[in-house]
């Protein structure tokens, strides 16, 4: 029982990541069909440029809002800079070119931070609660509740904004939305700078635990991508119920079986599952309609 | 023809997709405050023409003139801030959003400028004008009947506040009472909020019916132009458009 608890928040823990992951991906997508590679990259800049803002002496909380919105500047670039540019290219090449944006960002940062793993110390103390027989990090509950904040974010900023609104009209019918003097041009770089700060926000809550690479973000954005295909990539709720999963399966494979294979383990759960629903657990109903 | 009476003038526009020529040198009119009829078979060039003038499509050549000002080279967004709404084929309305968020999106400029206050006021006249809409604001949009989208994607733009209204087949795929609720709706629309409209329409005798004018094109080309009494008591479109043998 202990053990199957201490599982679980772990599994709670690194799913909460993923499925903030997995919001990147779909904020990205259903406006403009991209589905962008580099989306690990956000995550890994997260915690690598607060590690710099840290190392240069700036405070905690002021390093953290630079770093939101210096990765969130980034995220804007890239679609400026590359993706517009390429309007009118098919989906696949499209996404061929995030995975050299993401080799590029990769590789800046190998020659910025170098190859070693950086250290950033928690939100809040390093104490351990005990809850029962398990054993909680503050800084778990901080991811959990920062994921817990973006899904209350998005859905007021999507549901409940004339901006959210317009961004649905977009990813339903972009011809239709443009005759209503809304910019599908606009939305897609409003859809990057906002997919690069979730990134950056997932890399900020879990920088402390897992300890920054430059080459973090590419195990973060597959998984991120999983979860996001596995909620149906279009869906923002199965977004984050495939982060849950993928974050749990993980964890108790791990644990009862082998941590050597807990990759493994979650790919050929996520395997079995697309084969049985390959629509992904919330995806008939949203996808190319408008949802998240 | 009173110059200033004229809100929008095409001359010579010539639109192609490849090699294909979808429209030759069309040159139209609409004044103020008046219903024109586009009128024309399937494949003729009516959608061409709206979403030209919408900016939708980029023409080879030619001008338009709207308000005064050379519109060519604008995007789709700008036109429609400029008051020039192109209500598209087909309703287009956004299915999963509500028959409110699709109305509120209709004044999507106008909001964000002006805030929601400015918008409510909109709402409601076109509340009182489509109380259907009213009755079914929180429904979503999809669910509605095809003559209750139809009736949206027009209130949709009338909430931008047109100066000139495209309306691209408005009774398509509708029972035949229902399309004649919908034009009939569409004449009103002028009397109540003295909006002027472009209306694209296969169905030739309703449309002249509520029209002041129209214009026939075939092949991408103006072959006819007049007042409606005068296209309805046309001989050939008699025989071509109305199944008339004279």
């Amino acid at each position: 029982m202990g053990e199957f608890l201490q599982f679980s928040v772990t599994g709670l823990t690194i799913g909460s990541i993923y499925a903030i992951v997995a919001l990147g991906f779909v904020t990205i997508y259903s406006v403009t069909k991209v589905i962008n590679l580099a989306q690990g990259e956000f995550v890994m800049l997260g915690g690598m440029i607060m590690f710099t803002f840290l190392n240069i002496g700036i405070n905690y909380w002021i390093s953290f809002l630079l770093t939101l919105i210096l990765v969130m500047i980034i995220g804007w670039l890239v679609e400026w800079t590359i993706i517009r540019r390429a309007k009118g290219a098919d989906p696949i090449s499209l996404i061929i070119l995030t995975i050299g944006i993401a080799i590029f960002i990769r590789g800046v940062a190998s020659v910025v931070w170098g190859k070693g793993q950086v250290r950033i110390p928690a939100f809040s103390s390093n104490q351990s609660i005990n809850i029962g027989p398990a054993s909680i990090t503050p800084q778990s509950m901080w991811v959990v509740f920062i994921m817990l904040l973006v899904v209350i974010f998005l859905y007021i900023l999507i549901d409940k904004t004339i901006v959210g609104k317009a961004f649905q009209a977009c990813s339903a019918n972009p011809p239709a939305a443009r005759l209503m003097g809304i910019s599908p041009a606009r939305m897609s770089s409003f859809s990057f700078t906002l997919s690069a700060g979730l990134g950056a926000l997932a890399g900020l809550a879990v920088a402390p635990i897992l300890f920054p690479a430059y080459d973090m973000g590419v195990m973060l954005g597959i998984k991120g991508f999983s979860a996001a295909i596995l909620g149906g990539l279009g869906s923002a709720p199965g977004a984050v119920a495939g982060g849950l999963i993928i974050g749990f399966l993980e964890s108790y494979g791990a644990g009862y079986i082998s941590s050597g294979l807990k990759d493994a383990i979650a790919f050929t759960a996520i395997l079995l599952i697309l084969l049985i629903r390959p629509s992904g657990i919330l995806g008939e109903k949203n996808v190319g309609k408008g949802g998240l | 023809m009173k110059n200033e009476q004229v809100i929008l003038e095409t001359r010579d526009l010539s639109v192609s997709y490849g090699a294909i020529q979808a429209l030759r040198h069309v040159s139209m009119h609409v004044e103020k405050g008046e219903i024109v009829a586009l009128l024309g078979a399937n494949g003729a060039g009516k959608t061409t023409l709206l979403q030209t003038l919408s900016g939708l499509i980029t023409p080879d050549d030619g001008t338009i003139i709207y308000r005064g000002v050379e519109m060519i080279g604008q995007e789709a967004e700008e036109v429609a801030a400029k008051h020039l709404i192109h209500v598209p084929e087909h309703r287009q309305v956004f299915p999963t959003l509500s028959v409110l968020d699709n109305l509120t999106l209709g004044a999507y400029h106008h909001y964000r400028k002006t805030g929601a206050k400015a918008v409510e006021t909109e709402m409601e006249k076109v509340f009182s004008f489509f109380p259907i809409l009213k009755e079914r604001k929180e429904q979503l949009a999809g669910t509605l009947s095809g003559g209750q989208q139809q009736m949206l994607a027009i209130a949709r733009g009338v909430m931008a506040k047109p100066s000139l209204l495209l309306l691209d087949e408005p009774t398509l795929g509708l029972a035949p009472i229902i399309a004649q609720e919908v034009l009939g709706l569409v004449a009103d629309l002028r009397n109540e909020f003295e909006t002027t409209v472009l209306l694209v329409e296969q169905n030739v005798v309703s449309s002249l019916r509520i029209a002041d004018r129209g214009y026939v094109i075939s092949h991408g080309e103006i072959v006819k132009s007049g007042s409606a009494s005068e296209l309805r008591n046309d001989k050939e479109i008699k025989e071509a458009y109305l199944g008339q043998s004279v």
